[in-house]
């Protein structure tokens, strides 16, 4: 597969209104709502989209809680993917997503693509950055917005380049 | 051989296991197919290895193929031993 012709990087899908730390909700839609709405705010998903995240989730089991303490939501692009975006929130009680072994959740992921292939490169490079142990221990940590997105991108930016 | 990666949609899960496995199985100088399905396209096709979520397990219980769950999708080491295992365990029985 090319991933060198017209891939967007993780940096560009990333807006600073779209990461938001220490959130506090009361279960695993609130969560999705919260993150989504980020996304509809700043023109990157249709509020149609919040509801298709939602409804994958019912429909497919929670298979997205990819890793322990995380989840990566998504629909398809023709639910509502204005242009290709990933918001993040940490949640400040991690609440339950259902997942046999990876509940409860505390990082919150929303991913918007716009189709099957533009968004590997940046897939690749969250993936790398999610399986970096100390890097997640400081996005959890994170107790301010600002903190939390300064993280984000100095992190995005070591795991560069490989 | 070929390698199914599946998650619900095509989109996120599945592209990035195929991501890890392309690099694992071009580390260790290995060949085999890898291919991305959502659960629909999948229904349909034959594969020797599918690799997918522990939580997919239920989605997955008529097909032939050997099954390698995956609890930790961003994990390269788990990733890499189980699938690695699959692998080598199919090889020596062709």
């Amino acid at each position: 597969m090319d991933l060198e012709k017209q891939q967007i990087q993780l940096l560009d899908m990333l807006s600073d209104q779209a990461i938001q730390a220490q959130i506090a909700v009361a279960d695993w839609e609130e969560a999705t709502d919260t993150v989504g709405q980020l996304l509809v705010a700043s023109g990157k998903i249709t509020p149609g989209y919040i509801e298709a995240m939602k409804r994958v989730l019912r429909e497919m089991g929670p298979y997205a809680v990819i890793a322990p303490g995380i989840v990566l939501l998504h629909a398809r692009p023709e639910d509502g993917v204005i242009s290709a975006c990933l918001g993040l929130i940490t949640l400040s009680t991690p609440v339950e997503f259902g997942h046999s072994e990876n509940d409860p959740v505390d990082i919150v992921l929303a991913l918007g693509a716009t189709d099957k292939s533009a968004h590997l490169r940046a897939l690749q490079q969250l993936a790398r950055l999610l399986g970096d142990e100390a890097g997640l221990a400081l996005i959890r940590s994170a107790s301010d917005n600002r903190t939390l997105f300064h993280h984000i991108r100095s992190l995005a930016n070591s795991n560069e380049g490989s | 051989m070929r390698i199914a990666t599946l998650c619900g949609m095509g989109f996120g899960t599945s592209m990035m296991l195929k991501l890890f496995i392309d690099e694992i199985f071009k580390a260790e100088g290995l060949k085999a197919e890898i291919i991305p399905w959502d659960l629909g396209t999948f229904k349909g096709q034959q594969a020797d290895i599918v690799v997918a979520p522990t939580d997919m397990e239920m989605h997955l219980r008529t097909t032939k193929a050997k099954i390698v769950l995956i609890r930790n999708l961003v994990d390269k080491k788990e990733i890499r031993e189980k699938v690695l295992a699959a692998f080598y365990e199919l090889q020596s029985k062709t």
